[in-house]
C-alpha cells in the first residue's frame, strides 16, 4: 500500500509472456533477503508468500511494524535457521508491496494502473520469481517453501523449473482451487467492488480507497483461516466491554469486535485491487488442468523431493486436498513425505506457534540438507 | 529386534527401492539405509511415529495400509516389507495381496503365536498370554489377527504365493524354515520371517 517503503527491488527487463496472452517487462520485483548466501550456493531457499503476505518473512516489517508473517518458521534459530540459509522471499506481482501490480504508477500518466492491470495467474506469479532466481544467480534452490498460495506457487514452480529445487514443501495447500475456495473469494470481490469508492479499480485517481469493501473481505476471508472450535475457545459467546447486550447493532460479542478490527488494521497495509486480482490467481488455479487432467504429469520429469504438510482442523484446503498432491506424486514414484499435523488453529496453523509443526519442519529441512551437502561431497 | 532387521537386510540386494509398511520410528528404515539402499520409503498411521521419521529426514507418508497402499502403482518397490504388523490389521488378506501388487518381491515378519512359551501360557495359566514380544493385555491389544507360523505357511500354499524363503528365529538363533521342520520350527520359535512373491 505504501508506495514510499525503501525495499529492495530489481527490474526484470525480459519479456514475460503472461496466460491471459498479454507481454509484461522492465517490471519490478520487490524482495527481501535474510542469511548469507554459501559460496557453493548451495543453501538458498525462496519461500513463497500466500495472498495477503509479502517479501518480509521474518525481523521487522517496516510497513507494519510488525514480526514478519513466517517469523515463527524463518529467523535465527528458528526452524528455517538463517544462519544457516540464504532465505529469499518476493512480493508476488499483482501484489502491493513494491512489485509490479495494480498500485504501481505508470510513468507516463502518472496514475496508479487500477484494473487496467492484466489478469495474473500462480503460473504468472512464478514465471516473474524465477527470473528474480536467474538475477540472484542461484544456478539451483536448496528449497521451495510455502503455505496456502504459497504452497500453490511451490508445486507451480517444480513444475515450470523441474531441475531448479532440492527439496519442495508446500504447506496446507491445493493443486486445484475448489467450489469452496472460488465462493469465499468471489464475496471478498463483491464487497469490494460494491463499494461505491471503488470507482471500477480507479479509485486512487479520485483520493478515494474502498476500505469498507476490502475490511468485510477480509473479515469474511478471516473466519475461513480459523477452526469452529479455534473460534468457540477463544471467544465463545463472550462480550465486548460489556455485562449484557446492547439491544443494537454494535459489536457486542468479542468474536464482532475481533473481525471489526481485523478488517480495520488489514485496509491500511493493503490494497483493495492486488485482493481482487491475487485471489482471482487463486481461483485460477488448477495444475492438473495444466497437464491434461494429470497432475502426477506436472512433476513427471523432476528429481525434487517433496514434503507436503497438511492441518487436520483446516477445512479451507483440507487434509483431502493436500493428500491428492501426495497421491500424484507416488503414483510416479517420486520421493515424498508427509504428515498432517494435529491443531485446532485452523488453516491459519501454518503461520501460528504450532510446535509439532515447527520442530518436524526444521528436523525435517535441517536432515534434508544434511544428507544433500554429505552426497555432494 | 536387532536380528530381525539383519535378516530382512539380508534378504535384500543392495541398492534396489524399498518401502517400509508399519515403519514405526524409522528404525528399520535407518538401519536399511545405513547397510543397503539410500531408495526407502515408509508408510505408518501414527502421526507421531511420522514426525519422528520425518524429523530424522526419512521419507514417510502418513497413511493406512488397508486404504493407503493403492496409491503406489503395481510392482513400483523391489522389496515391501511388513515388519510385525500384519496382526494388527482389519483385514490381512487384503493387505497381503495389497503388498505384493506393490512390491515385486515382500517380506513379511510374523509374531509367532504358536511358539510354545504362547501355548504354555494359555495351557497353565488359562489366561490370553502375554510375552516379551506381545507384551498387551486382552483388553488393549492392538493385534487383532494372531496367527502362526503354520498358518500363514499354510496360507501362501493355498493362495499360490510363493515363498522364496522362510526363516525362522528364536531369540537370536536364526534357522530355516521348510516342510519337513514347519511343526517345530513352528513350536520352538518367537519369530517367522517369509521372503515371498505373488
Amino acid at each position: 500500500m505504501n508506495k514510499n517503503i525503501d525495499t529492495k527491488k530489481v527490474i526484470i527487463s525480459n519479456h514475460l509472456k503472461l496466460d491471459c496472452g498479454k507481454e509484461i517487462y522492465n517490471f519490478p520485483i520487490a524482495y527481501e533477503t535474510y542469511g548469507k548466501l554459501n559460496n557453493e550456493k548451495s543453501n538458498a531457499i525462496l519461500v513463497f508468500h500466500a495472498l495477503t503476505g509479502d517479501q518480509y518473512v521474518s525481523g521487522k516489517n517496516p510497513v507494519t511494524n510488525k514480526d514478519g508473517w513466517w517469523s515463527y518458521v524463518v529467523g535465527e534459530n528458528k526452524p528455517i535457521d538463517t544462519n544457516k540459509f540464504f532465505v529469499i522471499c518476493a512480493n508476488v506481482i499483482g501484489g502491493c508491496m513494491g512489485s509490479y501490480g495494480p498500485s504501481t504508477v505508470n510513468e507516463t500518466s502518472g496514475k496508479q494502473i487500477g484494473t487496467d492491470f492484466p489478469i495474473i495467474t500462480i503460473n504468472d506469479m512464478v514465471n516473474a520469481q524465477h527470473e528474480l532466481i536467474k538475477y540472484l544467480e542461484i544456478e539451483k534452490l536448496f528449497a521451495v517453501v510455502g503455505g496456502s498460495m504459497g504452497g500453490m506457487q511451490v508445486l507451480q514452480f517444480v513444475a515450470n523449473f523441474p531441475n531448479k529445487a532440492e527439496l519442495a514443501i508446500p504447506i496446507a495447500c491445493t493443486s486445484s482451487h475448489s467450489a469452496q475456495n472460488i465462493a469465499f473469494n468471489e464475496l471478498g470481490r463483491q464487497a469490494i467492488m460494491a463499494d461505491s469508492k471503488w470507482e471500477n479499480g480507479f479509485y486512487s485517481n479520485y483520493k478515494l480507497n474502498p476500505d469498507k469493501g476490502l475490511a468485510i473481505a477480509r473479515m469474511a476471508a478471516h473466519i475461513t483461516y480459523l477452526s469452529e472450535k479455534g473460534l468457540q475457545e477463544k471467544f465463545g459467546r463472550k462480550l465486548q466491554d460489556r455485562d449484557s447486550l446492547r439491544y443494537g447493532f454494535e459489536a457486542d460479542f468479542q468474536i464482532e469486535s475481533y473481525l471489526r478490527y481485523q478488517g480495520s488494521v488489514f485496509v491500511d497495509r493493503f490494497d483493495a485491487n492486488s485482493y481482487l486480482y491475487i485471489t482471482r490467481a487463486m481461483d485460477y488455479f488448477d495444475l492438473s488442468k495444466q497437464y491434461e487432467g494429470n497432475l502426477s504429469d506436472a512433476f513427471r520429469i523432476s528429481k525434487t523431493k517433496f514434503f507436503v504438510i497438511s492441518f487436520t482442523s483446516d477445512w479451507l484446503y483440507p487434509t483431502s486436498e493436500n493428500r491428492e498432491i501426495v497421491m500424484a506424486l507416488n503414483s510416479i514414484g517420486a520421493d515424498v513425505g508427509f504428515v498432517e499435523i494435529e491443531s485446532d488453529k485452523g488453516h491459519d496453523s501454518f503461520l501460528l506457534d504450532v510446535p509439532s509443526f515447527l520442530k518436524t519442519l526444521g528436523d525435517y529441512i535441517n536432515s534434508t540438507y544434511k544428507v544433500i551437502n554429505e552426497r555432494r561431497v | 529386534m536387532k536380528e530381525e532387521f539383519k535378516i530382512i537386510s539380508d534378504l535384500i540386494e543392495k541398492n534396489t527401492k524399498v518401502l517400509d509398511v508399519g515403519c514405526g520410528n524409522g528404525d528399520l528404515m535407518k538401519f536399511l539405509q545405513e547397510n543397503k539402499t539410500e531408495d526407502i520409503r515408509g508408510l505408518e498411521i501414527s502421526k507421531e511415529k511420522v514426525q519422528n521419521c520425518l524429523s530424522k529426514g526419512l521419507t514417510v507418508v502418513e497413511g493406512n495400509a488397508e486404504s493407503d497402499l493403492k496409491q503406489f502403482p503395481e510392482s513400483s518397490f523391489d522389496y515391501v516389507i511388513l515388519s510385525q504388523t500384519l496382526q494388527a490389521f482389519l483385514n490381512p488378506e487384503l493387505v497381503i495381496n495389497e503388498l505384493l501388487k506393490v512390491g515385486k518381491k515382500v517380506i513379511i515378519t510374523i509374531p509367532n503365536f504358536g511358539y510354545w512359551r504362547v501355548r504354555l501360557h494359555l495351557l497353565f495359566k488359562g489366561t490370553m498370554p502375554v510375552t516379551e514380544n506381545l507384551p498387551h493385555e486382552w483388553y488393549n491389544t492392538p493385534n487383532l489377527h494372531m496367527c502362526t507360523i503354520k498358518d500363514f505357511y499354510n496360507f501362501c500354499n493355498t493362495k499360490n504365493i510363493k515363498i522364496f524363503k522362510s526363516i525362522a528365529l528364536k531369540k537370536s538363533r536364526i534357522s530355516e524354515i521348510n516342510k519337513s521342520n514347519l511343526n517345530y520350527k513352528n513350536l520352538d520359535s518367537h519369530l517367522g520371517i517369509f521372503l515371498i512373491e505373488s
